[in-house]
């Protein structure tokens, strides 16, 4: 009876994580032939495969320019980030002082609040300041929802690595730079690598802040790809699910890069 | 060294407050003044007079709730179950988690250019529904409510079943095999000691899935009507800014929003806490 109850349980779950994969997996390649294919109005498969709306994708817009500026903002993202973030971990994780839940949760609070809601408020400021539709503007707003990220996960790495290394060191005539410099920054670089790796693939997807305050010349691949699809009409579908497919595969790439080193629950806000 | 904030690490905390003061507190102080006055710079309340009195600007809210609320019960009924059944681990694990965190890595933009052509009238889902017969013609699952509750599923299901996941795989295990050795049926383990315990898990959960989908906009306007059905609250707010160019109500629909999204997260942690007192008392009791 257990055991039956138990089987029963399991095929409901692979069938629906099956029902769920299938339809994700028929996104994607529908996508991926679409961009690929002609006249494909009807039927399983497409009866002509092309390459000319990659063509036609090369001529109407400057990849190497969108995937350069959608590269720059992740990794400017990433460096100040982690800049700003690790002494912030350091002190949150190494310190109690009263306010520090306080000081936590304002930290966190960029993280669950979604970006369309205080997006806007936050372009008209960087509009006020003459700093959106330009890459600097893009970057700042992309920080928003970074830094606080950034700190979460430093957090528990820093948690690691023990007091006694520290105090040890600083026994032995280390000041608080070279501690620093020969303990702390080489013990914790899991940590900021895991940060970073999560923190570019969180920035190159990011949709709704680069949107609102990026320019023509600003803009990253998923803005560039929304602003296609949204124009439907505009250019042949096919050449919009060619750009999807090259956003597709830069995202893929670096996740697959990323899950090399971390684990996919990382990327999901933990409860604690 | 465990110490209390000596001078020299308050310091340390300097960068990281700087930037979340300018970029975030700020930036929501400037909307919430925008809001209360006009473009001159008097105060007002016609900008949220323009989103009260206004049927059609009104109307955003309840559609905003109407697709929210659904998908957010949806993603999360589905995640419990589904995070139960995973919560010892099992073989594919890895496969499983992959595939889920595909969709939330892409975004919601590549999946809605996707799903207009895959759920389109000639798409292989409805070319699929047609041949094993659950449908004799077409169905429409693009360019209307459907198509956005579809895309927040695909988007939020993984994100809540990751988090929950989380959550309940920190459970203490011994506790369910006490309760069985007592003698109580599975159902009355899940319903008496594993539930509750998950309480304070699934109120998060529920509250960061409800407010992401209260924002929705991408796939609101791509998978959408966003002229009259799925003109969510966002989309109200984007117009006002970037097609009218009048930031103060634009400020103002932001701030509705935002408080409304606070409102719901008040009232779902204000049941956690009363649920928890009773879920504590399982668990250690």
């Amino acid at each position: 009876m257990q055991t039956r109850k138990l089987t029963m349980g399991a095929v409901f779950f692979f069938l629906a994580m099956i029902v769920y994969v299938g339809n994700v997996l028929g996104i994607l390649f529908t996508v991926i032939l679409n961009s690929a294919s002609k006249g494909w109005y009807h039927g399983l498969l497409p009866k002509i495969i092309t390459g000319e709306w990659y063509a036609y994708v090369a001529g109407d817009h400057d990849i190497a320019y969108l995937l350069f500026i959608t590269f720059l903002v992740a990794v400017v993202v990433v460096a100040v980030s982690i800049l700003v973030a690790f002494p912030a971990a350091y002190v949150l994780s190494r310190s109690e002082f009263r306010g520090k839940g306080a000081l936590l949760s304002l930290f966190l609070l960029p993280m669950i609040v979604p970006p369309m809601t205080y997006g806007i408020p936050l372009a008209v400021v960087l509009y006020k300041f003459h700093l959106a539709a330009r890459v600097i503007g893009v970057i700042l707003a992309n920080l928003v929802p970074i830094v606080p990220f950034v700190i979460l996960i430093l957090m528990p790495f820093i948690e690691q690595v023990g007091v006694n290394l520290e105090s040890a060191a600083q026994m032995l005539g280390a000041r608080r730079w070279t501690v620093f410099r020969k303990v702390l920054i080489p013990l914790t670089l899991p940590g900021m690598l895991t940060a970073a790796i999560l923190s570019i693939v969180k920035t190159i997807s990011m949709f709704e802040l680069t949107y609102l305050v990026a320019g023509a010349k600003s803009q990253t691949i998923v803005v560039a790809l929304y602003a296609d699809a949204y124009a439907a009409g505009a250019r042949p579908p096919q050449a919009v699910d060619a750009l999807a497919v090259i956003y597709f595969l830069t995202t893929m790439i670096c996740l697959v890069i990323a899950l090399r080193f971390v684990s996919p629950t990382q990327m999901v806000f933990k409860i604690k | 060294m465990q110490g209390g904030l000596r001078g020299g690490r308050l310091v340390l905390l300097i960068p990281a407050l700087a930037f979340v003061l300018l970029l975030f507190v700020y930036p929501f102080l400037y909307g919430l003044f925008l809001s209360f006055t006009n473009a001159t710079g008097s105060p007002t309340l016609a900008n949220y007079g323009r989103l009260f009195l206004d049927p059609w600007e009104l109307r955003t809210i309840w559609v905003t709730l109407w697709i929210s609320v659904p998908a957010t019960l949806i993603n999360v009924a589905l995640a419990i179950p589904f995070a139960v059944f995973m919560r010892h681990g099992m073989r594919g694990e890895k496969i499983i988690t992959f595939f889920l965190i595909v969709p939330l890595t892409l975004g919601t933009v590549l999946l809605s250019e996707g799903m207009l052509s895959y759920m389109g009238p000639n798409g292989w889902l409805n070319q699929l529904l047609q041949a094993i017969g659950i449908v004799s013609k077409p169905v429409r699952f693009t360019h209307n409510y459907t198509g956005v509750l579809l895309s927040l599923v695909i988007q939020g299901f993984p994100f809540a079943f990751l988090m929950i996941l989380g959550y309940v795989s920190g459970i203490n295990p011994d506790l369910e095999k006490a309760s069985r050795m007592l003698g109580a049926s599975r159902l009355s383990t899940f319903a008496r000691v594993l539930f509750p315990l998950m309480v304070p898990g699934i109120a998060i959960c529920f509250c960061l899935n409800f407010v992401m989908a209260f924002s929705v906009f991408p796939s609101a306007m791509l998978l959408g009507e966003p002229s009259g059905p799925t003109r969510v609250i966002a989309i109200a707010a984007w117009q006002w800014a970037f097609e009218k160019f009048d930031f103060n109500t634009a400020s103002a629909i932001s701030m509705v929003m935002a408080a409304i999204e606070l409102m719901v997260i008040s009232a779902v942690l204000v049941w956690r806490n009363r649920m928890y007192r009773g879920a504590s008392m399982v668990g250690k009791g």
